[in-house]
């Protein structure tokens, strides 16, 4: 069972992953030129004026004035990417198979790291529960992408300090970590790809179009 | 798993005609029809990718003044307006009724204002404005449609002005304010049809019908300015657009070609609309998408561009500043949709010695409730409209102001309606009003 989820599952993990924004990276290309004033509008200046706005914190006004959302928001949003990539194992399991190191974190490091990523999942479980306005709009599946998103550090952090068996729980984190590349191009998860576009459109049309500010 | 609607107050029931009556004669079958080619061969990347990437995370609420004004009723939040819409229909995968294309109407019609705020506080940039135009859509093609806007799209149609105004009723009031105009200017004219010269001046309908008066105003300050400039005595005077709002976007599109037509028919250099916001969404950004523009054909500007040219060129001096306490309200289609905040604060700091800006403001404004083809939809939809914008009657009354400063028709009527809705005393103006006020007429110009 190892082998398999250390090997060929995640060829196909990273294949499905890949592939999949590409596929939705093509259609999003194709469907642009249908719809008419996409490319037209598009502005490489104002798209990134406010692509910067929006990912700095606290540059818009709804990041100001939801300061506690904006905080866990990009902390959670850090550390989901770097955790994965500087983490010792996993940085050992990549050598090993192709060659290529780089830096890693400490443990005391990668598990606060990681203990961030839990505490922000909850912190979006604890909103998406308690506001109304985001209750009203949840549907299962943003549980379920949630939980996606939050088992592989879950699983991980518990195989790492070998807290109930070892060998299945880092099956199952394999499994898990699978689980999500694979949700991310087919689901909401997307977001990763598109918010880039959707906000460098917005930002080109207030921006380029309409001499506006959109944060 | 979401707050489910059953347990949240029912909303008041509104009798429309427009809803009522025509929501009968649609089978599931038409409904269906519709709904898939409108989304299949009218949308494209943006519907998709919007509604796909949207996390439901509910950040765009708090930009909402439906939404804060109804005690943060999760049902007026833009994202809980797609959802009650959008959602139920790609899910019901269009097995969807006529109590439910209502309520779409309802929902997207009167209860948002397309003000485009929330694109502003959303994350991603999705345009939650564009999503409910498409029910808009939707519901304008199975022709259910509030009575009162549907009329004034006929009136569109059929007249190419918003209300019903004939081509002699259109001329006689122009020569009418003309003469009014030289009882205080006395070279003030209103030329008709004049090729060639370097302004059009356009206005929406309501204007001769109900504030003719606005258009002597204006005759006064060109002639003052002393500019070159003309209006059309044929179709195509009428700037407004309702068919923007109300979905029927070939009308919409009928509307603005004739519009920017007769303005090239007078090989004119310049369009200059009246203080109105929609018009200038109309003919700048709306109408040439559907039409197919990137840009108009002739450059067109509004009022509040107009007005800060007159004055720091010093074309216009002025005499005196207004006295009163004056705020503003920043025009949705003209702050957000054209960045004109600037401009606008500058040629009211030139007129007036005591203004309190509102706060939040430029971009962050609320909208006034009216616009976006709300007020349009008519008497039963007010009490509605004014409950859901009490947001913006307490924004006016900090500012302790005696005059709000309304640079567009339905903030004017919009205000209004807040105005004596909350009791706040106040009293709205348009800036040409405060213009007149302040302007310098030279002595070789007034009349005795």
């Amino acid at each position: 069972m190892y082998d398999f989820v250390s090997g060929p599952l995640v060829w196909i993990a990273f294949i499905l992953f890949v592939g999949g924004l590409a596929y939705q990276f093509i259609r999003m290309l194709r469907m642009a030129q249908k719809d008419k004033v996409v490319y037209p509008y598009m502005s490489l200046k104002y798209g990134f004026r406010s692509l910067l706005h929006w990912l700095v914190p606290f540059a818009s006004r709804n990041m100001r004035m939801r300061y506690e959302t904006t905080i866990v928001t990009f902390a959670f949003h850090i550390c989901l990417l770097l955790v994965p990539i500087f983490l010792t194992a996993h940085v050992v399991m990549f050598s090993s198979a192709w060659g290529p190191q780089w830096g890693t974190f400490s443990e005391g490091v990668a598990d606060s790291l990681t203990a961030l990523v839990i505490l922000a999942a909850f912190f979006f479980l604890t909103r998406r529960w308690m506001l109304p306005e985001v209750r009203f709009v949840t549907l299962p599946s943003d549980y379920l992408l949630l939980a996606i998103v939050a088992a592989p550090f879950l699983t991980g952090f518990i195989a790492h300090h070998q807290w109930f068996g070892y060998e299945t729980m880092v099956v199952i984190h394999m499994i898990s970590g699978a689980v999500m590349l694979v949700a991310i191009p087919f689901t909401r998860l997307s977001h990763m790809l598109f918010f880039p576009f959707t906000r460098a459109y917005m930002g080109s049309e207030f921006g380029a179009v309409r001499h506006a500010k959109d944060w | 798993m979401g707050l489910p609607a059953t347990i949240l107050p029912a909303l008041p029931a509104v009798s429309d005609t427009g809803l009522d009556e025509n929501a009968k004669n649609l089978t599931p079958e038409r409904i269906a029809e519709v709904v898939n080619r409108v989304i299949d061969r009218e949308t494209a990347a943006r519907f998709r990718v919007y509604l796909n990437t949207c996390v439901h995370c509910g950040l765009c609420s708090d930009a909402c003044h439906w939404f804060l004004s109804n005690d943060r009723d999760p049902r007026f939040s833009p994202v809980g307006k797609v959802k009650q819409t959008l959602w139920e229909m790609l899910r019901r995968k269009d097995r969807v009724d006529a109590d439910f294309i209502k309520e779409c109407s309802r929902i997207a019609q009167t209860e948002c204002n397309v003000c485009r705020k929330c694109s502003m506080y959303c994350p991603f940039g999705i345009d939650i404005a564009y999503l409910l135009l498409v029910v808009r859509r939707i519901c304008s093609e199975l022709g259910v449609v509030p009575q009162f806007m549907q009329d004034t799209v006929n009136s569109h149609s059929v007249t190419f002005n918003q209300m019903w105004v004939k081509q002699d009723e259109w001329i006689d009031t122009l020569q009418w304010q003309e003469e009014e105009a030289r009882s205080e200017v006395v070279t003030a004219r209103i030329p008709l049809d004049k090729e060639g010269a370097d302004v059009f001046y356009s206005v929406i309908a309501p204007e001769p019908k109900i504030l003719a008066q606005l258009i002597g105003n204006m005759a006064q300050i060109m002639a003052v300015a002393k500019i070159d400039w003309t209006m059309p005595s044929f179709d195509g005077w009428d700037n407004s657009n309702m068919a923007m709002y109300s979905g029927d976007f070939e009308t919409m599109g009928r509307v603005e070609r004739a519009h920017h037509e007769a303005a090239l028919r007078l090989k004119v250099k310049r369009i200059v609309m009246g203080e109105c916001g929609h018009a200038f969404r109309g003919a700048v950004y709306d109408g040439p998408k559907w039409l197919g523009w990137r840009e108009p054909p002739i450059p067109v500007i509004h009022a509040v561009d107009f007005y800060h040219e007159l004055i720091s060129s010093g074309r216009i001096k002025i005499a005196r500043k207004f006295e009163q306490p004056v705020t503003v309200q920043e025009p949705c289609n003209i702050v957000r949709g054209r960045g004109l905040g600037n401009k606008l604060r500058e040629i009211i700091q030139a007129t007036c010695t005591n203004f309190t800006p509102p706060e939040p403001d430029f971009e962050h404004n609320y909208c006034c409730g009216a616009g976006g083809g709300v007020i349009n939809c008519g008497p039963p939809w007010k009490t509605s409209r004014v409950k859901g914008n009490s947001v913006k009657a307490k924004q006016l009354a900090a500012t302790k102001a005696h005059i709000v400063i309304t640079p567009c028709h339905n903030c004017h009527s919009g205000i209004e309606d807040i105005i004596s809705g909350y009791s706040l005393g106040m009293h709205v103006k348009f800036f040409s009003e405060i213009l007149m006020e302040v302007m310098e007429i030279p002595d070789e110009f007034r009349a005795e």
